[in-house]
């Protein structure tokens, strides 16, 4: 058994690339291997700002015999076809070949050879080249003369192979110019000179001694641990910032963390635009004073070096450059201080907020328009909520947030209580785009859930109304993340609203010549009237259902009763939810499981009755034709729950109507002990079907029964 | 090929002097080997504008070449009272095509030329796409850190002009007046020391430019004529046009197999685009028109290019290079 070893040395790899690369390479190897006949036991890949490896353990040394068999023409045929297939079957005369008897179509030859195996260091000379050049980058570059295509240029190629406690021996190849050697190099810095590997064992030992730390993961734990060390040494804790670990971790070979300070000063900058300036521009970490909540005028520095002066003059220069950005946002924030939200609205009608859909102007007219709507079915103050819709896009056309994007509403928050805003009008501003990811949290403030909402709705309709609905991996404007929000925003809320209603909002700011309630205009289309017809709106609905569908699995649900609990046009998505964690419960009971069971064979028999006779039993019937007791007993029973059960469905009780389906659950036990439908009278027999047909009828006005998985 | 700062007064240290900086990557750069031209003698927002770098990048040819380039950039103007904005500044410009092997280590040494130590400071390349509309242009590469600070743009040019570069130039941009700051510890543009001399003899950066920032952020804001700056954008399109029209190999005015106004064509977008910067920096073009704006002057780019693949020098009927042509003997 031998180990492959294989690292792509390049120059410095852009973070964000560098794990997926080396999920690719993996995968790319060791499919390889696998087509070609060779197994492995192990593969672990690592990536780096430099370099990419792939470590796999237990190839075998050479890749298996294959028997060809190859089949010749028939015994009686021509000699000339019979010579021609033993040259074509490299056999010496035919009768080397085998007779294969076959009395239907008469007996012919069949030649058989063994396709000897290959040693693997050939094999894989073969077949590297090709996963080199066909590297999928998400973004690639030529260089210098050459054709080959990589991230960034190729400088080296490190390929070995050895038998375990034996030497290795280099894979030969060629790509775009460079020969494959047993040879790797440090730390851009730190170290000299080529170093030249055998296997992955002396390889990472190599390497950390010139002062690369190979797995990502590593630099990553040493990148947290060391910035928590420094922070808690300062008496201060580290701001988490998992992204940023992973981020920097891709940019350093061999961590050095540092700390640096800067002027308390600062500090009466919103604690967000501290951390954006120091994160987006520095990549360093913030600090927090747990004592006063408050950030701390210190920062972790992430270097790639370890300097004669112990890291003095990389602190003096991370301070300064601190220094002069948190001075420009200093700059921009008194400035933006100095002009009240409301002037900035007519500069959002310079800002395109999709070329179909108008301006950032526009939309805000639509979102005020909209809160009117949804503000009193969520309990919010409508003059807060049309407020805050107003203001809720300002903060785009501020200094801060041209500089730093990401800080949108959050700025808009701060300014608004800068400038004596309602604090819901501010909580608002700063919510209304939430949540932004599956781990961020819903606003609860019923003014941020009304901006919220008519946010997501707005996006939404529009863009399904200018039809740039997401398709397949492609969703360039989040409109998934826009309805799972939404989703979010009234289960988590506990919202009782419709989605056609919601729909029916929403599209009213996408409609030509449709006066939007309050102060706001629709948006006229400039070369085609706007249409948001019905086909739009069961599209949409369906595309709210398929992300409900997603959150209720996630939070735990069955896919089955998930399915059984969305019919085609069902709208109220707590409601719902609310069936889901019912129907579950239920049929966890044994009644609920003896129901199921009654209701799978009232069902089977049903659509074989159905299909011989040619009809659909509707669950009318002369109760009169039935004489066995306990298929009346049945038959009552059945009676009295549905339109209990339909009382409960009405109300939303869903565990009401749970409980009343229980009650059926013996009498169709029994009766499908004892009772036989196919009676011989027909009358009867029509009567018991029906009465089924009723139980069916009953049960699917609680959930859809059929699709509950057995 | 080492350029030994020892040998010059210690007034041109480039620690010292924001001229012995550049009179050090100058040497450093000769020294390997580059032309060393001189900016090009019209307004531009980046050194890449100059027709070595955007012209010489496209066809064939090995070209390299090192300069300063004055870098306008009128909507950076503030009247001179920030310590960082400059509305002029100078970038440092190298460009080596094909770009070589060792292109990163040669960089590096010309840190170390101007006094950045590798044992003290922490050098990263940290990934930065670059991208030009208005000249059709992109690469890929880093933004170079030093101590968290960008000290330049490194760039493997993939496409200009709209055309796909082969071979592939690499581009180094150093942006001299914050590299100075770094190296002579100013936190001010203005109190850089321009000559390196001490006491009355000293020249400071704002002794140099103040007055012109000042000037030229009131003529970029509030002075320049905008109707005739419209004008003059629309007249060096025209020019532009026509001279790419006289130009072409088989137009009546030209009996060659060559492209015959490559490079005056290209004048006037460099021409343009300054006065589209000014209008930009008057407030008087809006988001929308800007957009059309750029592609009208990314199309006259993209033009010129194709009028440059045209000419000897870049590249046309290439193969047959006639001995004595200057770019056979700029080259490595």
């Amino acid at each position: 058994m031998s180990d492959l070893l294989l690292e792509l040395y390049c120059e410095e790899i852009p973070a964000r690339f560098q794990a997926n690369a080396a999920g690719q390479l993996k995968s790319a190897v060791t499919g390889a291997l696998m087509e070609a006949g060779l197994s492995y036991d192990s593969a672990a890949a690592f990536a780096g700002p430099r370099r990419l490896t792939l470590a796999v353990g237990g190839i075998p040394a050479r890749s298996m015999d294959k028997q060809i068999e190859r089949k010749g023409p028939r015994t009686d045929a021509p000699a000339r076809a019979v010579e021609g297939f033993a040259k074509a079957a490299g056999l010496t005369s035919i009768a080397d070949a085998k007779i294969v008897k076959d009395d239907k179509k008469g007996d012919y030859y069949m030649a058989r050879s063994v396709l000897a195996g290959e040693p693997a260091a050939k094999i894989l000379a073969g077949f590297l080249p090709g996963i080199i050049t066909g590297f999928n980058w998400p973004k690639s570059m030529k260089w210098g003369a050459g054709d080959l295509v990589w991230v960034r240029p190729l400088r080296a190629i490190l390929a070995t192979l050895g038998a375990e406690n034996d030497e290795t021996e280099t894979i030969r190849f060629q790509v775009g110019g460079l020969t494959s050697a047993n040879i790797t190099y440090g730390h851009r810095f730190l170290s000299e000179g080529p170093i030249t590997v055998r296997r992955f064992d002396d390889y990472a030992a190599a390497l950390e001694a010139a002062n690369v730390v190979l797995d990502g993961e590593r630099r990553a734990e040493i990148i947290h641990q060391e910035a928590k060390g420094l922070a808690f040494a300062a008496g201060l804790v580290l701001i988490e910032d998992k992204g940023l670990i992973g981020e920097v971790a891709g940019l350093v070979e061999w961590p050095v963390l540092l700390s640096g300070t800067f002027d308390e000063a600062f500090l009466a900058l919103p604690d967000e635009v501290i951390i954006a300036t120091i994160k987006a521009n520095q990549k360093c970490f913030c600090l927090r004073d747990e004592k006063t909540g408050r950030l701390a005028p210190r920062f972790v520095i992430v270097a790639n070096m370890v300097t004669s002066d112990n890291g003095k003059s990389v602190i003096a220069g991370n301070e300064r450059v601190i220094r002069a950005r948190l001075s420009d946002a200093k700059f921009f924030y008194d400035a933006d201080l100095g002009e009240p939200l409301e002037n900035r609205l007519p500069r959002l009608a310079e800002m395109v907020f999709h070329k179909k859909l108008g301006s950032q102007l526009e939309r805000v007219e639509r979102l005020k328009a909209l809160t009117v709507e949804i503000g009193p079915t969520v309990g919010a103050d409508i003059d807060v909520a049309r407020r805050a819709a107003m203001l809720s896009k300002a903060d785009l056309v501020t200094a801060m947030v041209v500089e730093f994007p990401g800080l949108q509403g959050q700025m808009g928050r701060a300014y608004a209580l800068a400038q004596g805003e309602d604090k819901s009008v501010a909580e608002a501003i700063a919510n209304h785009y939430r949540p932004l990811g599956p781990s961020d949290t819903v606003p609860n403030d019923p003014v941020s859930i009304t901006v919220a909402l008519a946010d997501k709705i707005d996006m939404l309709t529009g863009f399904w109304a200018v039809g740039e609905t997401p398709t397949g991996s492609k969703d360039p404007f989040a409109l998934r993340r826009a309805a799972l929000g939404l989703i979010r925003i009234i289960l988590e809320n506990r919202l009782s609203l419709s989605l056609k209603s919601l729909i029916s909002i929403g599209r009213m700011g996408h409609l030509d010549n449709v006066p939007l309630p309050v102060a706001g205009r629709s948006y006229t289309a400039p070369d085609a009237v706007m249409t948001f017809d019905r086909k739009m709106a069961d599209d949409l609905v369906s595309f709210f259902h398929d992300r409900l569908k997603i959150t209720l699995r996630q939070a735990g649900a069955a896919h089955d009763i998930v399915e059984a609990s969305i019919s085609v046009g069902a709208d109220d998505v707590y409601a719902i939810s609310q069936k889901v964690t019912a129907l579950t419960g239920f049929l966890e009971t044994p009644d609920g499981e003896k129901l199921l069971s009654g209701y799978r064979r009232t069902a089977n028999l049903l659509r074989d009755e159905e299909k011989k006779d040619a009809a659909t039993y509707a669950g009318r019937y002369d109760v009169n034709a039935i004489s066995s007791e306990v298929a009346r007993t049945l038959a009552n029973a059945i009676a009295l729950s549905a339109e209990a059960v339909a009382a409960d469905m009405d109300g939303g009780d869903f565990s009401g109507a749970m409980a009343q389906l229980s009650a059926l659950a013996d009498p169709v036990d029994r009766f499908f002990d004892e009772v036989r439908v196919n009676d011989p009278d027909p009358a009867v027999r029509l009567a018991l079907l029906n009465v089924l047909a009723h139980l069916r009828a009953t049960m699917h006005l609680v959930a859809d029964f059929s699709k509950i998985e057995g | 090929m080492n350029s030994d700062p020892s040998s010059r007064p210690a007034h041109l240290d480039p620690k010292r002097s924001f001229q012995g900086l550049i009179l050090t990557l100058q040497e450093y750069w000769a020294a390997y080997g580059c032309v060393i031209l001189q900016p090009y003698d019209m307004p531009m927002g980046a050194g890449t504008s100059h027709t070595a770098t955007f012209l010489r990048a496209l066809g064939p040819r090995p070209w390299n070449a090192a300069y300063v380039q004055p870098t306008r950039r009128p909507t950076d103007g503030r009247y001179g009272e920030n310590p960082n904005r400059l509305q002029h500044y100078y970038q440092f410009q190298t460009i080596l095509k094909p770009s070589p092997d060792d292109i990163q280590d040669l960089y590096l040494k010309s840190l170390y030329a101007i006094g950045i130590d590798p044992e003290l400071h922490d050098l990263r390349f940290v990934e930065d796409d670059w991208e030009n509309p208005t000249l059709g242009a992109w690469g890929l590469g880093w933004e170079v850190w030093c101590d968290g600070m960008e000290i330049s743009q490194f760039t493997y040019f993939q496409q200009v002009a709209g055309f796909e570069c082969s071979p592939v130039s690499g581009e180094l941009t150093y942006g001299l007046e914050r590299l100075a700051m770094y190296i002579q510890n100013v936190d001010n543009v203005y109190e850089l020391n321009f000559n390196g001399a001490r006491g009355d003899e000293k020249v400071t950066y704002g002794d140099v430019f103040l007055q012109n920032e000042q000037e030229f952020s009131t003529y970029n804001f509030k002075a320049a004529d905008t109707e005739l700056l419209f004008r003059h954008f629309t007249d060096a399109e025209n020019e532009c046009r026509a001279l790419l029209a006289a130009g072409a190999p088989g137009s009546p005015a030209n009996e060659s197999k060559f492209h015959t106004l490559a490079v005056p064509a290209y004048e006037q977008v460099l021409n343009a685009a300054h006065k589209f910067n000014l209008l930009d920096a008057r407030g008087v073009i809006s988001a929308t028109e800007r957009q059309s704006y750029i592609l009208r002057l990314r199309d006259l780019s993209k033009a010129c290019g194709a009028a440059w693949l045209q000419t000897r020098s870049g590249g046309a009927l290439s193969g047959k290079v006639e001995a004595g042509f200057p770019s056979d003997n700029a080259t490595k």
